[in-house]
């Protein structure tokens, strides 16, 4: 217990870390939506090739341990570019979490109904227009509840860095603990902090999928 | 081609090993989170507010929070307890745990929560008329829960828990941290021994994918074969 004021004033360190996790996780995440929103759009709307490439692509990342994919990548992207590990493990990470946001992406998509790609295209609207004007506004909607799921995930994972040596909150745990020898309450205030990031987290998102609700109900949806 | 062949043949027997280890893992973590989840799911349903209560904060707090984080309290945290326990003269030896038992605990209590969830949620699909009607048959809540309930909502769970299998090989990759000789864990030994990291991981993560795969294949036929006939309309319509 003579610990603990050491430990109280490791505080900042371990909270500077949550910073860095949630940068990490912020990076990943807008990473893999890029990667997999158009991925989804692939595999709904694309032609046979690419839509079985989309739905390969998914199948293997997702078959994939995330630690496996994290190694990998980040090898692979240290030894073909030199960038900062920093952003190799975001990247890393957000290639990870593409093929599942890939797959809510596309669930969100094929929950609008096909009727309104086909009157879009009967007004004279290109396919391009009609996906990014009246089916991407409503799916991006309806995808925020998983995606809300994807973000708490994400957050979890973003520990799985520790494996690669960056100092996020889980590695700086770990300096703590080995420096004042109070491994299970330097680790569980690291637990505390990563429950209280997943809390926040669904609990905004929750609050943001009733600021963006369409105000008519969707019928399609059901 | 033949150095590539030689290479494989080097690396293989010892995955191997790595592949039982933690099929082995994944086997007995599924089944103690299935102990502990059906529990907790009946808890979370059934049970008095204050256990309702302690059960809903166990599945919270081990779904919010990373596996390695828990996977770490477990496996350094907890003989603190042990050492702090000693010294005010009571022993607690079973709290020092193995790395192999850490990684069955940490990760059996994680799935148990998963698990409670996707019963939980299997037990409030079935109609809570169907229980009202037993209990009118004259049978007691718990008669009414063992005989009608679980039996349908275990297979209506069916579908979410063989994900979980899926899932479950995945994350037992974690334990490599904690230096349990899994795929990962051997894949890495091999790493540093024969410095050809992307080949190693390649061949690690091509096991990985048959093997989960090969899963998930299994558990879409026990999915077809334990299918309630009719079931699914009724709980579409709830």
């Amino acid at each position: 217990m003579d610990k603990l004021p050491d430990i109280v004033r490791s505080l900042p360190y371990l909270l500077q870390g949550a910073l860095l996790s949630i940068a990490i996780t912020v990076l990943a995440l807008i990473s893999g939506f890029l990667i997999g929103l158009p991925l989804a759009l692939l595999r709904v709307y694309g032609n046979k090739a690419a839509s079985s490439f989309a739905q390969a692509y998914s199948v293997v990342l997702r078959g994939l341990p995330s630690l496996v994919v994290l190694f990998i990548l980040f090898y692979g992207i240290s030894s073909v570019i030199k960038i900062p590990p920093f952003l190799a493990g975001c990247i890393a990470l957000g290639f990870c979490s593409s093929a599942y946001q890939m797959e809510l992406l596309r669930g969100a998509i094929q929950s609008v109904s096909p009727g309104q790609m086909l009157a879009a295209r009967a007004l004279g609207m290109t396919q391009v227009q009609a996906i990014t004007a009246i089916v991407l506004p409503q799916a991006l909607r309806l995808a925020i509840p998983s995606w809300s799921n994807e973000a708490a995930i994400v957050i979890k994972d973003s520990s799985l860095v520790y494996a690669v040596g960056l100092a996020e909150l889980l590695r700086r745990s770990q300096q703590v603990a080995a420096r004042t020898y109070q491994s299970f309450i330097v680790y569980s205030l690291c637990a505390l902090i990563y429950f209280t990031m997943t809390f926040v987290t669904n609990r905004g998102l929750d609050r943001a999928e009733k600021v963006f609700r369409l105000p008519t109900p969707m019928e399609e949806a059901h | 081609m033949a150095e590539m062949l030689d290479f494989l043949g080097k690396i293989l027997p010892e995955l191997y090993r790595g592949l039982l280890t933690t099929l082995q893992i994944s086997a007995v973590a599924l089944l103690l989170g299935l102990l502990i989840g059906i529990p907790t799911a009946m808890l979370r349903i059934y049970g008095p507010r204050w256990l309702r209560w302690i059960a809903t904060a166990y599945v919270e707090l081990f779904r919010g929070t990373p596996l390695l984080v828990q996977l770490f309290v477990i496996y350094y945290g907890l003989p603190d307890i042990a050492r702090a326990l000693e010294g005010i003269g009571v022993a607690a030896p079973f709290l020092v745990l193995s790395q192999l038992a850490s990684a069955y605990i940490a990760l059996g209590l994680n799935s148990g929560a998963y698990q409670a969830e996707y019963l939980r949620s299997a037990i409030q699909a079935i109609n809570t008329g169907q229980i009202m009607a037993a209990r009118a048959l004259g049978m007691s809540k718990l008669q009414a829960v063992t005989h009608i309930v679980l039996p349908q909502a275990l297979r209506l769970a069916i579908p979410a828990w063989s994900n979980e299998v899926a899932y479950m090989v995945k994350y037992t990759s974690v334990v490599f941290v904690i230096t349990v000789p899994d795929l990962l864990a051997r894949g890495q030994f091999l790493i540093s021994k024969y410095y050809k990291p992307m080949e190693i991981l390649l061949v690690v993560g091509v096991i990985y994918l048959l093997v989960v795969l090969g899963l998930t294949s299994v558990m879409n036929q026990i999915e077809k074969r334990t299918r309630i006939p009719g079931l699914h309309m009724e709980t579409e319509r709830a």
